[in-house]
């Protein structure tokens, strides 16, 4: 059961190794790197690689740890009490299961994704200390302990917004997503856009990357803004000389819409643009 | 097994434990890295690294450690780099037992070497011999200023051997220790939490709902709190133009920071010393000043107040009546600071000039002794220590 990448998904040696060791000795992979690299789609894809089924829980500013093991709805029991209905003796029908616990429950073990981890509170991820490394937990209300029939393939993303705490970060394997290089990245275009013209992927890639290496840029453009744009020149039809050419007043490239994102870095380019113009005149 | 490794990761400032250090002995006994040299490189950087940051040190720490095991796999040929044939040039223009201390200097005593050497033969072939021409200032215009970006490589360098992953150390860039970020003044700024329920009910407060239920002799009701957020105000004062231009970015950095953490935000700017105008918009100071007794009639005493400001300018401006220098100030900057103070009870002074500085310029000691020594130095560690002096 070794992860080797997918039909649609380019895994680089070093996160084939990070993802295999999480996977074979199962404990959580950390993975962390800028936007756009291929965060979340990684877990989809192990999942789809290894063909377990994927529990997907997305960490919100005010999501709590608890919520991920059970919730106690005690106002509907103590509603249910009211109206005299039978089922409120018991307490079980009133807990709600989490994701971690759906995760825990599961007959094969599934891959779990913790998405974002560092959007939630700053102390959310010490809650999930003991749950994320003994795979078990206890209800209180029931006097319950569950623990996980498998362990299940725990990936978490951050998107380094807050530190993680050190005792957590002991617990996981960590990869950092590099930015791909350009093989790399023509390796990811092949892959989603088979029949692109070879290139206009060259053509693209070379102005996609003089893009990010501009400086001062406050939102470099990803790997998924880089297809989004691909998807658009070849909806336009648009013929790769247009990229190429290096006439001065082309310097922003077509459809720029899709790559940059921050209306600075277009006055930025917008700006370049017109003092390459009267250099050239 | 590679307590060697271990140790001098340690040294190095990686934080690895013992706990991760099992972790990777632990993955090798189940053979993840196959007897490969360059999947045990991942393998160890995915087990003793957690931060990003510290990739860099990791790559170089694991190539003098392991040094020479490359021999045992492919050499891979896309990772040739400039390096070679800079290498290769130091080759031609040092001796060759200067070649042979090479193992015994470091990389920056060798760039010295090499470009006095090439600095003599500039002067010796006057016009530039081809070999200068062509190559004697590009590797110093490129590597020059960078000289840790420049690695010698293996030992059997002469070869023209590909370079392995870790000493390409492509996470060199992430290595930002020391750089205050937006990130981390965010943390710092962490410290002025203070958390209320204010505003409109919106969450159940079960407690409550309980107790009054109970009370209600078992009839539901339900009783609902507002969301907690942070009830934090603050009123920031900001230095702008003449000495604050060089600090430009870091204020900048500090503003943007302040912004996103905190709900009740106040800011205005002055220049140099606080006097009885204000401003709240820096390209319209001139046209739309105000008062300062507005400011301190407007905003109630428990606002927390943060000048920052380099404190750095004649001591007239601050203790005589009419040393401005941009108008005629009737009382002195001394008197103006007092008032604020003495309404604003939490007050710092965050200094972007370095602490040593501090006692070069007279005004500084002046404003410190004013802010009865509430004044840090605008870094990370001065921004916890000033929180914490809001925040008690």
């Amino acid at each position: 059961m070794k992860f080797k990448g997918t039909d649609s998904y380019v895994a680089t040696p070093d996160l084939m190794v990070a993802v295999n060791a999480a996977i074979t000795l199962q404990r959580p992979l950390l993975v962390k790197g800028e936007p756009g690299t291929g965060k979340t789609i990684l877990a989809h894809e192990i999942a789809r690689a290894i063909k377990k089924p994927l529990i997907e829980w997305h960490v919100k500013s005010t999501t709590k740890a608890q919520q991920g093991l059970y919730e106690y709805d005690a106002v509907s029991r103590l509603r249910d009490s009211q109206l005299g209905d039978a089922k409120v003796q018991d307490i079980g029908n009133y807990i709600r299961r989490g994701k971690l616990w759906e995760a825990f429950a599961a007959d094969e073990a599934p891959v779990l994704l913790i998405d974002e981890i560092d959007k939630a509170d700053i102390e959310f991820p010490n809650d999930l200390l003991l749950e994320i490394d003994r795979m078990e937990f206890f209800v209180y209300e029931t006097g319950e302990k569950i623990a996980a029939r498998q362990r299940p393939i725990v990936i978490i993303t951050s998107n380094n917004e807050k530190e993680l705490p050190d005792a957590f970060l002991r617990r996981c394997f960590f990869h950092y997503i590099a930015f791909p290089d350009k093989e790399t990245m023509a390796r990811i275009v092949k892959v989603h856009y088979p029949d692109i013209q070879k290139n206009l992927v060259n053509e693209a890639l070379g102005a996609f990357f003089e893009i990010r290496d501009v400086p001062g840029m406050k939102k470099k453009p990803s790997t998924s803004e880089l297809l989004d744009w691909i998807k658009l020149l070849m909806a336009e039809d648009i013929p790769p000389e247009t990229l190429r050419s290096k006439d001065r007043k082309d310097l922003i490239p077509p459809l720029y819409g899709a790559l940059l994102k921050s209306e600075q870095d277009v006055h930025l380019f917008e700006r370049l643009a017109f003092i390459s113009r009267r250099e050239g005149r | 097994m590679f307590v060697e490794f271990f140790l001098s990761l340690k040294q190095a400032g990686v934080p690895a434990s013992l706990r991760e250090y099992l972790t990777l002995i632990e993955a090798m006994k189940h053979n993840i890295a196959a007897y490969k040299v360059d999947d045990f490189y991942y393998l160890s950087r995915s087990c003793l690294v957690k931060d990003e940051r510290n990739l860099d040190k990791f790559d170089r720490v694991f190539g003098t450690c392991f040094k020479g095991l490359e021999f045992l796999s492919e050499p891979d040929e896309k990772a040739k780099i400039p390096e070679d044939w800079l290498r290769k040039l130091a080759e031609r223009v040092l001796s060759a037992e200067e070649m042979a201390k090479l193992k015994a200097m470091g990389w920056d005593e060798l760039m010295e070497t090499l470009k006095k050497r090439l600095e003599e033969q500039t002067k010796r072939h006057q016009g530039g011999s081809k070999m200068i021409g062509t190559a004697g200032t590009s590797p110093f215009g490129a590597f020059g200023y960078n000289p840790e970006g420049v690695r010698m490589g293996q030992d059997e360098g002469r070869h023209g051997r590909a370079v392995k992953v870790w000493d390409q150390r492509l996470y060199k860039n992430l290595d930002d220790s020391v750089e205050i970020g937006t990130r981390n003044i965010k943390m710092a700024l962490r410290r002025l939490r203070r958390f209320a329920r204010e505003g409109a009910a919106t969450e159940l407060d079960l407690p409550d709902t309980i107790r009054a239920t109970a009370h209600n002799a078992g009839i539901l009701d339900l009783k609902m709190v507002p969301e907690r957020h942070n009830s934090v105000k603050v009123l920031i004062l900001f230095d702008v133009g003449g000495s604050m231009d060089g600090h430009i970015k870091v204020c900048e950095e500090l503003f943007s920071a302040v912004r996103s953490e905190f709900k009740h935000l106040e800011y205005r700017y002055f220049h140099n010393c606080l006097y009885e105008r204000i401003w709240s918009d820096n390209r319209r100071r001139h046209n739309e000043p105000q008062a300062t007794w507005d400011l301190i009639h407007t905003y109630p005493a428990d606002y927390k107040l943060i000048f920052v400001g380099d404190a750095t300018m004649s001591p007239y401006e601050i203790t005589y009546p009419g040393g401005s220098v941009e108008h005629m100030n009737e009382e002195p900057g001394t008197e103006w600071m007092r008032r604020v103070l003495d309404v604003y009870s939490r007050a710092v002074w965050l200094n972007p000039v370095a602490e040593k500085y501090w006692d070069n310029s007279p005004s500084i000691g002046i404003l410190r002794q004013l802010m009865r020594g509430r004044m840090y130095p605008l870094t990370l560690g001065g921004l916890d220590r000033a929180m914490r002096e809001l925040g008690h």
